[in-house]
C-alpha cells in the first residue's frame, strides 16, 4: 500500500491529453448513448413527422416518412389565430411571472442579506417554508381566494400565485448571492453618498446578472410549462396558455391525430429552439438553481 | 439552508484602512427599506401561500361548497379525513405515487448514473448527447405526455405500427389497468433521466481524477474503480437525486393528465390526479381540503426528515 501513495503523488504523464480510449470501449460507449439517444429522439421526430402525414397514411406507417408530405395541416394552424394566441398568452403570463419573481425576491432578499431588523431570521424561514410544498396542496383554497378576489379568469390569477410559490426559491437564491458580495462594495458606496435603494439598484443588481438569470430562466420555465394553475384559474379560452390549448385540441379533434401531432409540435417548438440557442444558459439554470435552492 | 458560509471575502490587507472605514458607519435609515421592499414579497406570499395552506387546514374541517364562509352546521371534524382514508381510489393514488417513487430511484437514478459515467468520457459529441439527453426534461409535462399518448397509440402510435411489423395484436398500453401506470412510468423517465444525468456529471466533476487513475495504476478494474471511488464519492449526488424524484413523484399531475387523465378505472390516479378529479371537479371544498393537507403533510415530513436524515452532511 505505500507503492500505491507514492503513485498518488507522481501521477502519469497527463499534460493535456488524456490516454486514447480502446477502440472496445468507444464502441460501447458510442453503441450505448446512440440507443438512449434514439429513445429520446424517435417519439419527438415521428411527433413532427406525423404532422405531415395524413390519418391513413399514419395509421398504415407511423415510422417512416410522409408517403406524400402533407403541408397543410402545419399551415393551417400556423393561419390560425389560436395558435398565436395561445403563444401569446404564455408568453405574457410567464413575463410577467419572470419580472415579478426577480423584482419581488431581489427586494426581499436584499432586507435579508444587509439588515438585520427583529424577526428576520424568523421571516426568512417562513419564506423558505414555500419551497417544501407544491401549489396542489392548497389549490382549492387558492381557487376560493382567487375567486374572492375577483381575480378568476385573468391573467393574474395565474401569475400572482406563480409568483408566490417562486418567492422561496427566489429569496433564497438572491439573499445567499448578496451576501456573498465583497463588503467593501457596500462601504465604499455609503461613503460616496449612495443609500440602500441606490445601492440595490447600481450595485447588487447590476452585479448579479448569474443569479437573475438562474432564477429568470426556472421562474420561466415552470410558468411556461405550467398547466394545473391556470387549469383551475382560466375559463375562457382566448386567455388560455399553450398547454391547456393542446388538451382543448386533443378534446377537439380527438383521433385527427396527424393535426394533433403538428399543433404539439408547433407548440414545443419555441421551446426547442431556445433549448439550442440558449443551451449552456437552461442547463445551467435548471441545475444548479435547482442544487442549491 | 444553512448560511453560516457565505461570508463575503475581505480584500481589506491590499488597501489602507481609511477614516471612514473606522467610523462606524451609518448606512442610512433602515424603515424605509424595510417598508418598501419587503412587503410586496410577504404581501404575495402570506396572501397565495401561507393563508391558502392554513385554509386548507381550516375547510378541511367543513363539508362546505365554497361558497359565503362556512357555517358552524357544515362542521364534519374529522370525517373528511376518514372518508380520505376509506376512498379505495385515493388508497390506489398513495401506492401509485410510491411506486413511481420506487421506480424511479432503482431505474432512473442508476440509468441517469451511468449515461453520466458515458456522456462525460472524453469522446467526441459527448456533449452533443447530453443536449439530446437534456431536451425531455425541457419540455412541458402536458406535451411530453401528449406526445407519449401518441407513442402508445394502438391504432395510430408507434406501439402499434410496432405491433403491426411484428404481426401481433395491436397493444393499447395506457388503456390497460395493469399495465397504464408503468407506461406512466415509462414516460417520466424518459423525460427525467436527463436531468438527474446532468446532476451526476456535475457530481462527477468534483472527483478528484489522481484518485481514479492511482486506483488505476495499482490494477483495480473499472468496475472496481466505479464502486469502490467513484460511488462512494457521488454519496451526495445520489441522495439530492433520490431527494428530486420523490419530490417530482409527489406533484405529478401534468403528464397524468393527457395521458391518462387517471384512468383507465382509476388505475393511475397519483395524489394531486385525485384532488383534482374528486375534489376540486366536483367542488367539494372541505373533501379536497383535506386531501391537500394529506399531501402536505407527505411532503414536508419527507422533505424535512430527509434532509435531517440523509443530507446533514451535504
Amino acid at each position: 500500500m505505500t507503492e500505491a501513495t507514492v503513485s498518488v503523488e507522481a501521477p502519469p504523464p497527463r499534460d493535456g491529453a488524456e490516454r486514447p480510449l480502446g477502440a472496445g470501449t468507444r464502441i460501447y460507449l458510442y453503441t450505448s448513448m446512440i440507443i438512449v439517444a434514439a429513445i429520446v429522439i424517435i417519439p419527438l421526430l415521428t411527433t413532427a413527422l406525423g404532422g405531415f402525414k395524413t390519418l391513413g397514411d399514419l395509421r398504415g406507417d407511423p415510422f417512416g416518412l410522409p408517403r406524400e408530405w402533407v403541408w397543410s395541416n402545419y399551415s393551417e394552424i400556423l393561419f390560425s389565430q389560436r395558435y398565436w394566441l395561445q403563444i401569446g398568452n404564455s408568453l405574457l403570463i410567464a413575463c410577467l411571472t419572470v419580472v415579478l419573481t426577480l423584482l419581488c425576491g431581489a427586494m426581499a432578499a436584499f432586507t435579508f442579506a444587509h439588515v438585520k431588523f427583529f424577526g428576520s431570521g424568523f421571516l426568512l424561514n417562513y419564506f423558505l417554508v414555500g419551497l417544501m410544498f407544491p401549489a396542489a396542496t392548497a389549490i382549492l383554497p387558492l381557487f376560493i381566494r382567487v375567486r374572492d378576489l375577483g381575480l378568476l379568469d385573468t391573467y393574474w390569477g395565474v401569475v400572482l400565485p406563480q409568483v408566490a410559490f417562486g418567492l422561496g426559491m427566489s429569496i433564497l437564491l438572491f439573499r445567499n448571492y448578496f451576501k456573498s458580495l465583497p463588503s467593501e462594495l457596500f462601504d465604499a458606496a455609503f461613503v460616496d453618498g449612495a443609500g440602500y435603494f441606490r445601492f440595490f439598484w447600481h450595485v447588487s443588481m447590476p452585479l448579479s446578472r448569474p443569479i437573475i438569470a438562474t432564477v429568470g430562466i426556472i421562474s420561466f420555465v415552470g410558468s411556461w410549462n405550467s398547466y394545473l394553475l391556470p387549469l383551475i384559474m382560466l375559463n375562457s379560452e382566448g386567455k388560455y396558455p399553450w398547454p391547456l390549448g393542446i388538451m382543448v385540441y386533443k378534446g377537439e379533434f380527438s383521433t385527427d391525430w396527424q393535426l394533433i401531432l403538428a399543433f404539439i409540435t408547433l407548440t414545443i417548438l419555441p421551446t426547442i429552439i431556445v433549448f439550442f440557442v440558449a443551451q449552456k444558459q437552461i442547463i445551467a439554470g435548471l441545475t444548479a438553481g435547482a442544487v442549491k435552492a | 439552508m444553512s448560511d453560516a458560509t457565505s461570508f463575503a471575502v475581505g480584500t481589506t490587507s491590499s488597501r489602507p484602512l481609511s477614516a471612514a472605514r473606522r467610523r462606524p458607519l451609518t448606512r442610512g435609515t433602515r424603515w424605509p427599506l424595510l417598508l418598501l421592499f419587503l412587503p410586496p414579497a410577504l404581501l404575495l406570499f402570506t396572501i397565495f401561500v401561507v393563508l391558502p395552506m392554513g385554509e386548507a387546514a381550516w375547510y378541511s374541517f367543513y363539508n362546505w361548497n365554497g361558497y359565503g364562509l362556512p357555517a358552524l352546521s357544515d362542521w364534519v371534524g374529522f370525517s373528511n379525513y376518514e372518508l380520505v382514508f376509506k376512498n379505495s381510489v385515493f388508497r390506489q393514488a398513495l401506492i401509485n405515487n410510491a411506486l413511481i417513487i420506487v421506480i424511479s430511484v432503482l431505474i432512473q437514478v442508476p440509468l441517469a448514473m451511468w449515461l453520466a459515467t458515458l456522456a462525460s468520457s472524453k469522446v467526441k459529441g459527448a456533449v452533443t448527447f447530453r443536449l439530446i439527453f437534456f431536451l425531455p426534461y425541457v419540455l412541458a409535462d402536458v406535451a411530453a405526455g401528449m406526445i407519449w399518448r401518441f407513442v402508445y397509440d394502438g391504432d395510430f402510435g408507434l406501439v402499434g405500427g410496432i405491433a403491426h411489423a411484428l404481426n401481433v395484436d395491436a397493444v393499447y398500453p395506457i388503456a390497460d389497468k395493469n399495465l397504464a401506470i408503468y407506461a406512466i412510468l415509462g414516460v417520466v423517465v424518459w423525460k427525467y433521466f436527463g436531468f438527474h444525468m446532468m446532476l451526476f456529471i456535475a457530481g462527477l466533476q468534483t472527483i478528484d481524477k489522481s484518485l481514479l487513475e492511482a486506483a488505476e495504476i495499482d490494477g483495480a478494474s473499472p468496475r472496481q474503480r466505479f464502486f469502490r471511488i467513484t460511488l462512494p464519492l457521488l454519496g451526495s449526488t445520489v441522495r439530492l437525486s433520490i431527494f428530486f424524484a420523490v419530490v417530482g413523484s409527489l406533484q405529478l399531475f401534468d403528464m397524468v393528465m393527457p395521458l391518462t387523465g387517471g384512468g383507465p378505472f382509476n388505475a393511475t390516479q397519483t395524489m394531486v390526479t385525485f384532488l383534482y378529479s374528486f375534489g376540486v371537479m366536483r367542488m367539494k371544498v372541505g373533501f379536497g381540503s383535506a386531501v391537500g393537507v394529506v399531501l402536505f403533510i407527505i411532503c414536508v415530513t419527507l422533505a424535512f426528515s430527509y434532509k435531517r436524515v440523509f443530507m446533514r452532511n451535504d
